[in-house]
């Protein structure tokens, strides 16, 4: 189920880099290909073969509670998975956590990248601030969060709101108010700096004597933006989003940390976590990991191409 | 404090490739003044972006109780309760599990990665790209839609709870990524070198060792950089395929999910210290880490 084959580009290169020596490209077929099987070998058995036991098990009756009644089940699991209002939930989640986190934080991760793009007194210190919230333990990100940050008694919110406010400054409880919010801004935080990273370094690859000759001729600032940097950031962009959506997809740190999957915040990674872990129902936990697969597949689709035209232009 | 600020390091102006004139000099030819404006407002956005982590610091400085007032008491004296506490809830196993994992499985990486890289740029096979991009597709599969079959197999074999079957997992997450960056930076190896070492007789071996290791040395450094914080940071395997005897870091941790009252200090001691070493090795290498982690398709 590898997704490589659907998004061959017809511009495939049938010989590799015209650079290299046709000398070098004598040897022998096996010899070329010896160094790269282990490895091959070693990821279809480790990532290939498991999925495949996923779909296996999606088609069957298997709930480790009753061992008797395993069996074939046919599309019966995955009927289960969208009728389930907790399975159709988590899917309605996992959209939303994924669209909102990487909407927010491409936008922040732009806007910031333009900031550091330019040079100013300690932009080294600021860009190594930034980056904090990335290189954090992604589940000692969300317990900050939870625990330092959202507590409605002694976290830092509410603790600023004091501050400022007074005695009667409102004192909310942020994660019971707004669950899937307090996940996304979590989140948002995280991933911005990743997003500022990819698109500052994009920023960075500009032609700017192009740049210098608009501005000279007039064009403003704005100008700039929208028909010289924009165009030349899209890939970038394309990029950082689809790579982020898929990681996004399949969070499960700061659900399993911040809410537990309650309150209406189980994604799909966390319902099937629990759906085989705790509800022992191997057949359900499979279909769902096939629907999350499925539509991994087609975000991969799209960042695959998109890291493709990167990748074209880095190789001529 | 000095976690999260260290001195700049070596910030090159330029990722890209080679460029004609120094950027800076043109880009900046007119200091208005909303350029400084907008430095403040860098300085603001990047302080606010620090700031949870600075109140991590902070607060795992303070005892249970000064950690725990509102409004905060910033400048309560500072206690080692919080890292005490930590300390005597027995994290050792674990932090050893994490850097067992995370050591283990970038060796294997690289030693898996670093021929098969070779054999994707500089005498590449055919459909080489093919192969490239299935290697990039394995890593968008997600993890969770396997982890069943990976959990009943360890269950059969006895290999739960076996930090292992952890360490040949985390391998197979990350050989890809470490496959698509060695491949970006062995291109870049001067064909005349590998010609020279062609006709002065040298064997694929020894070509691999002084003519191209050398040359690839940083990306073989921010491959196993990336691997390693990948393996460290790693919960969802780690918490599902081991328990008591294997688990890793990011499982003790999840012990603090559902503890609550006065523990602030302690989880954020906690949190912290199971930091510790991906912060050291991404403010080391901040560029390597926009490389690996777009999977060497921005340079």
């Amino acid at each position: 189920m590898s997704t490589a084959t659907e998004t061959r580009e017809p511009a495939t290169p049938a010989s590799p880099s015209p650079g290299r020596s046709t000398q070098l490209a004598k040897a022998g077929d096996w010899a070329r290909r010896a160094p790269l099987l282990p490895a091959l070998i070693f990821v279809i058995l480790m990532t290939q073969l498991p999925f495949l036991a996923t779909l296996v098990i999606s088609f069957m009756n298997w709930n480790a509670y009753y061992p008797n009644e395993r069996g074939f089940a046919g599309f019966d699991n995955f009927r289960r998975v969208f009728t389930d209002v907790n399975a159709r939930q988590a899917v309605i989640v996992t959209i939303l956590l994924t669209v909102a986190v990487v909407l927010i934080s491409l936008v922040l991760g732009l806007g910031i990248a333009m900031l550091l793009d330019r040079k100013f007194r300690g932009r080294g210190v600021v860009r190594t601030l930034m980056i904090t919230p990335f290189l954090i333990v992604p589940v000692a990100a969300a317990l900050l969060w939870k625990h330092a940050l959202y507590n409605p008694e002694y976290g830092l919110f509410n603790g600023l709101l004091k501050f400022v406010f007074g005695e009667n400054a409102p004192q909310p409880d942020w994660i019971t108010n707004n669950p899937l919010w307090a996940i996304i801004a979590s989140l948002v935080w995280q991933w911005t700096p990743f997003m500022m990273l990819i698109l500052l370094a994009g920023l960075q690859s500009r032609p700017l004597d192009v740049v210098e000759a608009a501005r000279i001729d007039g064009a403003s600032s704005w100008q700039i933006f929208r028909s010289m940097t924009l165009p030349h950031l899209r890939q970038y962009i394309e990029l950082s989003g689809l790579l982020g959506a898929i990681y996004v997809v399949q969070n499960f740190d700061a659900v399993f940390t911040i809410t537990s999957g309650g309150l209406g915040t189980a994604n799909l990674p966390y319902f099937i976590y629990q759906t085989f872990y705790t509800a022992q129902d191997y057949g359900r936990a499979s279909a769902a990991g096939v629907v999350v697969v499925i539509g991994t597949i087609i975000i991969a689709t799209l960042a695959l191409r998109s890291v493709f035209s990167l990748f074209k232009e880095e190789t001529r | 404090m000095s976690a999260a600020t260290p001195a700049p390091s070596t910030t090159p102006e330029r990722v890209g490739g080679p460029q004609p004139m120094e950027p800076s000099e043109i880009r900046h030819r007119k200091p208005a003044r909303s350029g400084s404006l907008l430095s403040l407002l860098a300085w603001v956005i990047g302080f606010l972006f620090a700031l949870p982590v600075l109140w991590m610091i902070l607060t795992s400085f303070h005892s249970e109780t000064d950690a725990a007032t509102n409004p905060p008491s910033v400048f309560a004296p500072l206690s080692l309760e919080g890292y005490k506490s930590f300390f005597a809830a027995g994290p050792w196993p674990s932090l050893l599990n994490s850097l067992t994992a995370s050591v283990v499985s970038t060796a294997l990486v690289l030693l898996l990665a670093f021929p098969a890289a070779y054999a994707l740029s500089i005498r590449p096979v055919k459909k080489w790209t093919d192969v490239l991009f299935f290697f990039l597709s394995t890593k968008m599969l997600p993890i969770v839609a396997g982890i069943l079959p990976l959990y009943l197999f360890a269950q059969k074999v006895h290999l739960l709870d076996n930090i292992w079957w952890l360490i040949l997992l985390y391998t197979s997450m990350n050989l890809p990524i470490a496959i698509w960056m060695l491949r970006s930076f062995l291109a870049e190896v001067p064909v005349e070198m590998l010609e020279a070492a062609q006709v002065d007789g040298a064997s694929l071996t020894r070509t691999l060792r002084d003519v191209i290791a050398p040359v690839v040395m940083p990306g073989i450094a921010s491959a196993a950089l990336i691997c390693f914080i990948f393996s460290w940071n790693e919960l969802l395997l780690a918490r599902v395929l081991t328990g008591t005897v294997a688990g890793t870091a990011p499982v003790f941790l999840t012990g603090f999910v559902t503890s609550q009252g006065l523990f602030l200090a302690k989880v954020c001691a906690a949190s912290l210290i199971v930091s510790l070493p991906v912060l050291a090795a991404g403010f080391a290498a901040q560029d390597k880490l926009v490389q690996g982690l777009s999977m060497g398709a921005v340079r």
